[in-house]
């Protein structure tokens, strides 16, 4: 051991060392190895978010040709064009994509992406963790697909409700796929949320107290919570399904003790809360959107807090109203309507929160800016057909209609696929160091936003009509062909639009105009680094003083982190004062390789309960060699995460 | 940077290690117990969703016998004495101690499955009998592969302390995490012994 070995004599950031210099050594202490190996050992949460977006928008266009195929087959009465069976699986299969492939996870990648350059820390907690997950997130998803592909799709709707998903009803491994592919993406999904809730509490930047954290990150945090108490139900829900399939227990069988019911509730107690947790980040995005574009922080920070906490809160009583017209107490029906209801109050505070923070500037009306303002529009109906059905007569009418697919898709395309097209826009010079081109930009906007409204609008009537959801076709003369023939052209101007928004990406990423730190002038400290940022994310950790920290007139920051090993400061939970330098874990293969024997045993317990015993040893034997450090300690020397 | 940058401390002078809520894997195990909290919670949700669908409880058959549970709780309980030396001996980052409490709640933890199997033996149903019998399995269930998992994690690192490596500060961190989440194990327990064994007895 040298002297250099010494902590003492460690090189550190600072002064002395800064620029260019500062910039060879963190990149090599940051940085991955070249080639594949490194690819697929990295742990940076700018690379995973990168892997984790790019497959969740994979996902998205191809539940988006699902709705296409459902669209086309319903364009006219009594269409030949797609069997029972093969639309049972397709909307199944449109469903399960977009809520578990698509939504969550996609909302989750911006987190790890973003969060952790918000709070200005150099990189995410538990970051191998973060590696596994994706890891573990990709294998569920392929899964599910290949059995798409092989025709052993489920055909039990999104929500899989017992009796039909259970061995009496539906016989083979289709209904397994379904439930495994659960187990997936929970276990990935809990685990980004505890690196969110971890990365929030204790990574911040020096300065950044509660009270100076962005909206974004609020909501990412409240929703990371919401995760957290609400996926358990479902994993549950899942395992039992699977159980009653595979061992023959008799968690939902009436006849034996069991009940259908019992489905709904743990699967609902998940449901409800989940379309938050698909909503919340949107709601992120749209202040972290207008605060840029009206170049003043948003309207009552405080409230927005309070209502996206209260939000949270409040929607883990609602599960309920999935169910009225499964019979009720009607104290149950009193309970869970006024619960409803009560949603409506803090969602509203937002949005006039929102219109308040742009009635009190000159708002520029750059592309991320329709996309809020397309956003309000259509949240806002989406919200008042959602008080509508909170009430139980009406709700008894329109159960199963269209009415109520018109519902979730202005809540969850108006609500969290307009803010999410518009964050990519509005994060795209950070993530790639160009803009987005404009014309396209337009064009896309235009598309979608009105073939969105002619598709869904129009299904509020075929459902007041009368038609119900999930059949494969309709006879001709009950009044619903013109309005599924409005639909269909809709749904593929709506995909037109998305089509040029991709096309948009792709050739923005070649020919965009290079964008610089700050394009924007944005205030988080996202945009105090480059675009896009280098390995270690932050050159210095910036010290915060306001909500505004670029809009200040200068931006301090701290010295002193050793800089030939990856380390971070953790701070206090409430005012982010310094406390600790922390080792943050190199890069490793053994998330994935974790990650490949956990698939396998998930896969093989399809199959026999005994790869619950088999199948864990390899997935013991890869975590410990996961954890194991790899290097002999140096006594004196100061903690790596081999 | 678009905007000047002035030095404003130096964070060299931070310690690297400590223990409890400024650790950030004290964060990450409370997470999980959130989650594996939450899980035991809604299976005792369904537990008494299903005992609602039921006249009599159990339905057809007799309670689980008491005396494997009963020792098991024992046993679990007075585990908490060396979890509570383990937990000091690493914070005071005594090594040779620390190994002495974890080796220990290793040969208990191996104790514990074993009764665990008799559980098992005397849980008087199948999980395929009827709905009772599939909540009570999986309950049981549920919990042992806590007990599985935290002795598997004790017992690598118990091998981890004992090589060079367990001399590192850092280690007795996770050695304290380990013993916080040991106590998470045996806390849960208890409601889960009040619905094996006590519910369908008394209730």
């Amino acid at each position: 051991m040298t002297a250099s070995d010494h902590s003492e004599d460690e090189p550190r950031d600072g002064p002395e060392l800064d620029g260019d210099e500062l910039d060879l050594v963190l990149s090599q202490t940051w940085g991955d190895k070249p080639g594949l190996w490194g690819w697929l050992c990295t742990v940076d949460h700018k690379k995973v978010g990168k892997r984790y977006i790019v497959t969740a928008m994979i996902f998205m266009a191809l539940g988006g040709v699902l709705a296409l195929m459902m669209r086309l087959q319903l364009a006219r009465p009594d269409s030949g064009l797609i069997s029972a069976d093969r639309y049972n699986q397709i909307f199944t299969m449109h469903g399960t994509t977009m809520m578990f492939l698509f939504a969550v996870p996609v909302m989750e990648a911006f987190g790890v992406y973003l969060v952790p350059l918000m709070v200005g820390t150099r990189a995410i907690s538990f970051p191998r963790l973060n590696a596994f997950s994706y890891w573990l997130y990709l294998a569920g998803g392929v899964m599910l697909w290949i059995a798409f592909v092989r025709d052993v799709g489920p055909d039990i709707g999104w929500f899989a409700y017992t009796p039909l998903s259970g061995p009496a009803y539906s016989p083979g491994k289709r209904a397994d796929f379904w439930a495994q592919m659960i187990t997936f993406t929970e276990v990935a999904a809990l685990a980004v949320a505890v690196e969110l809730v971890a990365t929030i509490l204790k990574q911040r930047a020096p300065g950044m107290r509660l009270d100076r954290i962005p909206l974004f990150v609020w909501s990412m945090l409240v929703t990371a919570f919401m995760v957290i108490f609400s996926m358990p139900a479902v994993t549950l829900a899942s395992s039992f399904l699977l159980s009653d399939r595979l061992v023959g227990t008799q968690f939902y069988n009436g006849t034996e003790g069991g009940s259908a019911l019992l489905w709904q509730h743990l699967f609902w107690f998940f449901g409800h809360p989940e379309v938050y947790i698909i909503f919340l980040p949107g709601l992120g995005f749209v202040s972290a959107i207008t605060e840029t574009f009206c170049k003043r922080p948003i309207f009552a920070y405080p409230v927005m807090v309070a209502a996206l906490v209260t939000t949270g809160l409040l929607a883990f009583g609602l599960w309920v109203h999935h169910m009225f017209a499964t019979g009720l107490p009607r104290l149950g029906y009193a309970f869970f309507t006024a619960a409803s209801m009560s949603i409506a109050v803090p969602s509203g505070v937002q949005i006039f929160c929102w219109i308040a923070t742009i009635w009190d500037s000159r708002p520029r009306l750059e592309i991320p800016m329709w996309w809020v303002i397309g956003f309000i529009i259509t949240f806002v109906i989406g919200g008042l057909t959602g008080v509508m059905v909170a009430s139980v007569p009406l709700d008894l009418e329109l159960h199963d209609t269209y009415f109520v697919v018109a519902h979730f898709h202005y809540t969850l395309i108006g609500g969290a696929v307009f803010p999410l097209l518009g964050a990519i826009t509005y994060w795209f010079p950070k993530i790639t160091g160009r803009m987005m081109g404009r014309p396209l930009g337009i064009a896309a906007f235009v598309l979608v936003f009105f073939g969105f409204h002619l598709t869904f609008m129009t299904m509020h009537f075929t459902g007041l009509m009368g038609m119900p959801r999930r059949v494969y076709t309709y006879p001709a003369g009950l009044g619903w062909d013109a309005l599924n023939m409005t639909s269909t052209i809709g749904a593929f101007i709506l995909a037109s639009g998305v089509l040029v928004f991709v096309v948009n990406i792709i050739w923005s990423l070649r020919r965009g105009v290079p964008a610089g730190d700050n394009p924007w002038g944005a205030a988080s400290l996202e945009w105090a680094t480059t675009s896009p940022p280098r390995p270690y994310n932050f050159a210095h950790i910036p010290a915060v003083t306001s909500h505004t920290p670029l809009w200040e007139e200068t931006l301090p920051v701290f010295s002193g982190l050793r800089v030939k090993e990856r380390e971070l400061v953790l701070t206090t939970v409430v005012d982010a004062v310094p406390d600790l330098r922390d080792p943050s874990p190199r890069p490793s293969i053994w998330p994935l390789l974790s990650a490949l024997a956990t698939t396998g045993m998930f896969i093989w317990s399809i199959f026999s309960p005994w790869a619950l015993v088999w199948g864990a040893i390899p997935i013991a034997i890869a975590m410990t060699l996961w954890f194991w450090p790899k290097e002999p300690p140096e006594p004196e020397k100061e903690p790596v995460i081999e | 940077m678009s905007i000047s940058r002035t030095f404003t401390g130096d964070l060299a002078v931070l310690p690297t290690h400590a223990f409890g809520a400024r650790s950030l894997t004290w964060w990450g195990v409370i997470a999980y117990m959130l989650i594996e909290g939450g899980g035991f919670a809604v299976a005792g949700g369904a537990y008494f969703y299903l005992m609602s669908q039921e006249s009599v409880w159990p339905p057809a058959s007799y309670p689980p016998d008491l005396l494997p549970g009963a020792l098991f709780t024992l046993i679990i309980l007075l585990s908490e004495i060396p979890n509570t030396l383990l937990k000091k001996a690493a914070e005071a980052e005594q090594r040779e101690q620390a190994i002495r409490w974890i080796v220990t709640l290793d040969l208990i933890g191996l104790v514990l499955l074993v009764i665990r199997g008799f559980e098992f033996a005397h849980i008087n149903v199948r999980w395929s009998d009827n709905a009772y019998g599939s909540i009570l399995w999986a309950l049981l269930i549920l919990h042992t592969i806590h007990i599985l998992t935290d002795w598997a994690e004790s017992v690598v690192l118990t091998a981890l302390m004992m090589t060079e490596h367990g001399k590192e500060p850092r280690r007795f961190v996770d050695v304290s995490e380990d013993a916080l989440y040991w106590r998470f194990v045996w806390i849960t327990w208890l409601p889960i012994f009040a619905l094996l064994y006590l519910v369908p007895r008394f209730v």
